[in-house]
């Protein structure tokens, strides 16, 4: 989805530094910038900002018996929070653990991808990576089915395992967690690449070569220049998957099963389903609030200030 | 010590190895990555009927009439204007942002570099519920026009990192050496540095509108009774999709294909 901003963020960590630019900056009209901000801010203010707060307000809220359904009313009950991550902690672990795993995943199959797309593609470099972000091309919900109907009992790849006895003959895939991992780490595994691509793109072939001047091995050039080198690129990847993987939910819907059910599926139930809005609005907030700080902490341990 | 040749002789064997591993390693992940779009586009061939689960022949007539399952047309069509005019608008939006950021001094910065980043590291379970929230609040029914308005909201961020990147890849000489010919600070721009920026702004059009045409999450908590393409899909997953829906999705797959490796052709050729 963000695919060209992932590029683009590569981009522009090799351009000047964040914070106010230098070069060439317009003198007078003091009110020209923000013309030019008011439209975009006041949009962002009104339907991000704005709606937050809502959400905020709504998870304190309460229904008074007799109330209609769907109707709450303003109590700041703050008991909210603990009764709703009483309830559903498992789902939120799920959630965390699901997303950590998958980017674990993505990691490893997209590293090795970008490193052999920047460095050993030669001129098919600019194609191997339309063929990265071509996933994209056709629908997020339409390829997740598609792994859904792959991987469906009567489908190609159960049968080839059944036939070699690695599943048993009651065995399936769909509705385990595995399909629904397997469906996250599909589904931002461009999301790893790109940023991973970018990093290692710019790499400078010199620094490898004269590690292994200074009779460094393979693996060990490797480890303390082309992998510290690429650290930004691994961090924008990571992210980049780790945040939307953790609040996703169409995978463990489509994949899974209740027994797999994520934070996210909660959130979509309470919502439509049962009409709590309360529990949902605070489940929202404790996974938002709870992606920032894991987000903040990673960032502080990566040691880069590169991104965003 | 060893002399280098024979070091690297030593060590041919063992980088051959490593580098096509690698390789081979890569040829897996693209099959990963392509398992799925194959499958979609198969099965847009199947002579299906109404479920479209398993293979029952090869027949062109889901190509041949894409509207043959007439709630795949309408949900198409909903997602393409829902996409047209949350582009425009996003775009339009985003790029004078960007260029605020990039080229003025003002106050507030930090506030608006927030407002920018927030919606972007915010997961999507929490944009939707968050705007509909909101919706419910005040007491509007979520439907097309508040579809659109939550796709511009996510959309602007995603502009605006775009172009920015774009502005301040460009070199400032340029545009000194237009204002030196006594071009006024208006002409400058809208000889030089639009151009220039153009091929930015045009790829943020793209992001955005595969963005807002590709949404689910989001729209589907603000959507009420309307359906747009990936809802429909959704929807119907269950009871399997029609084989049209496949059609959709592999000629949008085709086009958007087209439109990049024309794009990176062109781009070459320039560079030539």
């Amino acid at each position: 989805m963000s695919s060209l901003t992932s590029v683009a963020a590569g981009t522009r960590a090799a351009g000047p530094p964040e914070g106010p630019p230098v070069e060439p900056v317009r003198r007078g009209r003091r009110g020209t910038p923000y013309l030019l901000l008011l439209p975009g801010m006041l949009w962002l203010t009104l339907f991000f900002a704005v709606p937050i707060v809502a959400l905020a307000s709504q998870s304190l809220q309460t229904r008074v018996p007799g109330a209609e359904i769907g109707v709450y009313t303003q109590t700041f009950r703050w008991a909210n929070y603990p009764d709703a991550l009483r309830e559903y902690l498992r789902w939120f672990g799920r959630s965390f653990f699901y997303a950590g795993l998958a980017t674990v995943l993505a990691l490893l199959i997209g590293y090795p991808l970008a490193y052999a797309i920047a460095l050993k593609s030669g001129r098919w470099k600019n194609l191997l990576l339309v063929l990265v972000i071509a996933p994209f091309f056709t629908s997020f919900i339409l390829r997740t089915v598609a792994w859904k109907q792959v991987l469906a009992d009567e489908g190609p790849v159960v049968r080839v395992l059944k036939a070699v006895h690695l599943l048993g003959r009651t065995d399936s895939l769909t509705a385990t967690s595995i399909a629904v991992v397997a469906g996250i780490t599909y589904n931002f595994l461009p999301f790893m690449t790109l940023p991973l691509y970018a990093s290692l793109e710019r790499l400078d072939p010199r620094l490898v070569e004269a590690a292994g001047d200074l009779y460094a091995n393979g693996f060990t050039a490797f480890r303390r220049v082309t992998l510290p080198l690429s650290m930004p690129g691994v961090v924008a990847g990571t992210l980049l998957t780790f945040i939307p993987a953790a609040g996703d939910y169409v995978n463990a819907a489509l994949l899974g099963t209740p027994g797999t059910a994520m934070v996210g599926n909660v959130i979509d139930s309470r919502f439509f389903r049962v009409v709590d809005y309360p529990t949902a609005a605070a489940l929202s907030f404790m996974l938002m609030a709870t992606i920032l700080v894991l987000v903040i902490v990673y960032i502080r341990r990566a040691g880069t200030e590169e991104l965003v | 010590m060893v002399p280098p040749v024979a070091r690297r002789h030593r060590a041919r064997p063992v980088r051959w190895l490593g580098e096509h591993a690698v390789l081979l390693y890569a040829v897996l992940a693209f099959g990963y990555l392509f398992v799925p779009i194959g499958y979609t586009v198969a099965f847009s061939f199947n002579d299906a009927g109404k479920s479209n689960l398993v293979w029952r022949g090869f027949t062109l007539d889901n190509w041949r009439n894409p509207c043959g399952a007439p709630e795949v047309c309408t949900a198409l069509r909903t997602s393409l204007e829902v996409g047209l005019l949350a582009t425009v608008a996003a775009t339009a939006l985003g790029t004078m942002v960007a260029f605020a950021l990039a080229r003025h001094r003002f106050r507030g910065r930090t506030v608006t570099n927030l407002l920018i980043f927030l919606p972007m590291a915010t997961p999507e379970v929490v944009l939707g519920a968050s705007l509909l929230t909101m919706f419910l609040n005040v007491r509007v029914n979520p439907g097309f026009w508040t579809i659109v308005l939550a796709h511009v909201m996510f959309c602007i961020s995603f502009v605006v990192v775009t172009v920015k990147a774009r502005i301040a890849s460009l070199d400032p000489t340029l545009e000194q050496a237009a204002m030196d010919l006594y071009a006024d600070e208006w002409q400058t721009f809208r000889r030089v540095t639009l151009p220039l920026v153009a091929p930015g702004i045009l790829a943020a059009a793209l992001l955005a509108f595969a963005l807002s045409f590709d949404d689910f999450i989001i729209t589907n908590f603000n959507s009420g009774n309307v359906t747009t393409f990936p809802k429909f899909v959704y929807v119907s997953a269950t009871r399997g999709i029609p084989p049209q829906a496949n059609v959709v999705g592999t000629a949008m797959f085709l086009v958007a294909l087209t439109v990049v490796l024309l794009g990176q052709l062109a781009s070459a050729r320039r560079r030539r």
